[in-house]
C-alpha cells in the first residue's frame, strides 16, 4: 500500500473530536494509550453500514445480509493482512484484548496444560494478561511465575531463564510494549526463546500494534491479541490471532448461535475457527470499523508513524528530564510514546486534575498494573501518551502545565 | 484570574497536606480504620480515640490528605452520633459545592465539588474513620 504524505495538519483534520474545547481551551489529547481517538474514516464507515448495509451475518439469505457478512468477513482479511497471518482463519473476533486472553486461558490453556505445568508472565503486564493466569492457576493447578524486569523496564532474562529451568512451563504470556514503562519486548527473540524450551508464547499486542508494524509470522508467535479501540477503531472489538493447528485443537470458548457446525436437543458439533469462537451475533458495526482503521492506519504507513512519535518520545523524555524533581519511570533501550512519571508532592491524581483544567488529557493510577506499581516503588504515575496525530506544540503544553503545577506544590 | 484547579489547591488545603497538624499514628489508640482507593493506590488510616481524639496516616493526593487533617480537627472531642452528623454534611458540601458554616475549615474542599473525579478522594478518610468508630462501638 502506498504510503500517504504525513501531514500532520491534514492527519489533525481527519480526527472531528480534537477540534473540541475542554474547559474553555483547546483539548490536549495525552491519553490515546487508554483509549485513541477516531479518524472521520472509521466513524463514516460505521455510519455507512448502519445507514445502507446492515443485516445479521452469516444467516440471512437476503442481499443486506449477504452484503454485510462479505463486509464483516472482509475486515477478518484485512486483520490477517495486517499481522501477516499464514490465513484468514487464524483471525478470530472478540470484545477486546482482554477477552482473547481470557479465551486462551479458558480454552487452550485448560486443554493444553496439565496441572503442574507452570505459566510465565513478565513483571510489567497489564492487570488483563495477569489475572486471567491467576485463576487460571487456582482452577487448574497450574503453576503462575512471574519473570522480572530491570529497573530499566526490560525484560531480566536471567530471571526469565530461571523460570524456564525445570522445563514445566508451557506458555509465557508476555507484553509486547508495556503500557506503563512504554519498553517494547524483542518479540521474536521472546518466541523463539519460549519455543526452544518447549513452551508457546502469547504476545499482548494491544500498545505496540499502534506504533509498529507486526508480522505475527516473522514473530513467530502463537497467540497475538489486541483491541481495536486504541488503533484508532470502536470500542467492543479485539482480536485473537492463534497458529490454525492451536485453533483446531481448542474447545469453544462461549457456545450458542454461529459457533456450531449442527446441533440436536442431545449434542452439537463445533463450527471450524474462527467461527466456533465467535458464539452469537458479532459486534458487526465495530468489526467494519475496525478494518476501517486498519486501512487508515496502513495508508499512512508505520515508517511515517513511527518517525514521528520517535521524534515526540524524544522531545518528552527531554522536556521531562528538564522539570526539576520529575522522575520518569523505565528507560528502556527500545521504548515508545508511553511516558510515566511522578513529581515530587503532587500526587498522580493532583498533576491530573491541575493538567485537565488546562484542557490536557493524561491519565493518572496504576494503570490497570498495580503490582508493577510496586515494582517501580510507586503507587500510582501521571502517564502522557502519543499518537499518530500529537504535536510537538502539545508536548510543550504538557511542559508548560507541569511548571505551573510545581508552582503551586513549591 | 486563578482557574478553578487553583481555587480547589488554595493555601490551606496545600499547607494541610504537606504539614499535616494531625498526622502520624498515635502512641494510644482505642480503634483504628483504613480506606483505600484502588484506582490509584491512595490509602489512609485513621485512629480514634475514646473522647474524639483523632489522628491519622495518609498516603495519596494532596486533597485526600488534607481532607484527612481538616476531618482529624473537625471530629476534635466530638462524640459518634456528632460525627456522624459532620459526615452527612461533608458529604453534601462536596456534592454540591455549597460551603455549609457548621463545617468550618472543612469548606476549603467545597471545590471538590467541580471535579467528580476526586469527590471521593476528599471522602476517603471519613470512609475510614466510619469503619474505627464502627470497631470502637464494638469494643467499646
Amino acid at each position: 500500500m502506498s504510503a500517504r504524505e504525513f501531514n500532520l495538519d491534514e492527519i489533525r483534520k481527519d480526527f472531528p473530536i480534537l477540534a473540541q474545547q475542554v474547559h474553555g481551551r483547546a483539548l490536549v489529547f495525552l491519553d490515546s494509550a487508554a483509549s485513541a481517538q477516531k479518524p472521520r474514516a472509521v466513524i463514516e464507515a460505521m455510519t455507512h453500514v448502519m445507514e445502507a448495509q446492515y443485516a445479521n451475518v452469516h444467516r440471512g439469505l437476503h442481499w443486506m445480509s449477504e452484503r454485510t457478512s462479505d463486509a464483516y468477513e472482509a475486515a477478518r482479511d484485512k486483520v490477517a493482512a495486517f499481522l501477516n497471518a499464514r490465513a484468514r482463519e487464524e483471525i478470530v473476533f472478540t470484545r477486546n484484548a482482554t477477552e482473547s486472553i481470557n479465551l486462551v486461558a479458558y480454552t487452550y490453556a485448560r486443554t493444553a496444560l496439565r496441572p503442574g505445568d507452570a505459566v510465565v508472565v513478565s513483571q510489567m503486564e497489564h492487570h488483563a494478561n495477569l489475572v486471567p493466569w491467576q485463576i487460571l492457576r487456582d482452577a487448574h493447578g497450574v503453576e503462575l511465575r512471574i519473570a522480572k524486569i530491570t529497573d530499566a523496564g526490560e525484560i531480566d532474562w536471567e530471571s526469565l531463564e530461571s523460570c524456564f529451568a525445570d522445563g514445566k512451563v508451557k506458555l509465557l504470556a508476555c507484553t509486547h510494549m508495556s503500557n506503563v514503562l512504554g519498553s517494547y519486548t524483542p518479540a521474536e527473540r521472546l518466541a523463539a526463546f519460549a519455543h526452544a524450551r518447549g513452551a508457546r508464547i502469547l504476545l499482548d499486542g494491544c500498545q505496540a500494534i499502534v506504533h509498529r508494524a507486526v508480522d505475527v509470522q516473522a514473530i513467530d508467535a502463537d497467540f497475538y491479541v489486541f483491541s481495536g479501540h486504541k488503533l484508532y477503531g470502536p470500542t467492543g472489538i479485539g482480536v485473537l490471532y492463534a497458529k490454525r493447528e492451536l485453533l483446531d485443537a481448542m474447545p469453544p470458548f462461549m457456545a450458542g448461535g454461529e459457533m456450531i457446525e449442527s446441533v440436536s436437543y442431545e449434542r452439537a458439533t463445533w463450527a471450524p475457527p474462527p467461527h466456533r469462537f465467535e458464539a452469537g451475533t458479532p459486534a458487526i458495526i465495530e468489526t467494519i470499523g475496525l478494518g476501517a482503521a486498519i486501512d487508515y492506519v496502513r495508508a499512512i504507513g508505520f515508517e511515517a508513524i513511527a518517525a514521528h512519535e520517535r521524534a515526540l518520545t524524544e522531545h518528552g523524555l527531554k522536556m521531562l528530564a528538564g522539570i526539576e524533581g520529575v522522575r520518569v519511570l523505565g528507560a528502556a533501550q527500545d521504548r515508545g510514546g508511553v511516558l510515566s512519571f511522578t513529581m515530587p508532592d503532587a500526587h498522580a491524581h493532583d498533576i491530573a486534575t491541575l493538567l485537565d483544567r488546562q484542557g490536557i488529557a493524561v491519565r493518572a493510577g496504576h494503570h490497570c498494573a498495580e503490582p508493577l506499581m510496586g515494582r517501580m516503588g510507586v503507587s500510582a504515575t501521571a502517564r502522557a501518551s502519543f499518537a499518530l496525530y500529537t504535536t510537538r506544540e502539545e508536548v510543550d503544553a504538557l511542559g508548560e502545565g507541569l511548571l505551573r503545577i510545581r508552582r503551586i506544590f513549591r | 484570574m486563578m482557574s478553578a484547579a487553583e481555587e480547589l489547591y488554595q493555601a490551606l488545603i496545600m499547607e494541610r497536606s504537606k504539614a499535616p497538624r494531625f498526622g502520624g499514628r498515635p502512641a494510644l489508640f482505642d480503634a483504628q480504620g483504613h480506606g483505600e482507593n484502588a484506582m490509584c493506590g491512595d490509602k489512609v488510616q485513621v485512629f480514634w480515640r475514646r473522647g474524639g481524639a483523632v489522628r491519622h496516616e495518609a498516603q495519596g493526593c494532596a486533597i485526600m490528605a488534607a481532607s484527612a487533617d481538616l476531618m482529624a480537627q473537625a471530629v476534635a472531642g466530638k462524640t459518634p452520633a456528632q460525627v456522624a452528623a459532620l459526615r452527612a454534611a461533608f458529604d453534601e458540601m462536596v456534592a454540591s459545592g455549597e460551603e455549609n458554616p457548621a463545617l468550618g475549615d472543612l469548606n476549603a474542599l467545597a471545590g471538590v465539588a467541580r471535579f467528580r473525579s476526586r469527590i471521593r478522594c476528599a471522602r476517603l478518610p471519613w470512609v475510614a474513620l466510619d469503619e474505627a468508630l464502627k470497631e470502637g462501638q464494638v469494643h467499646g
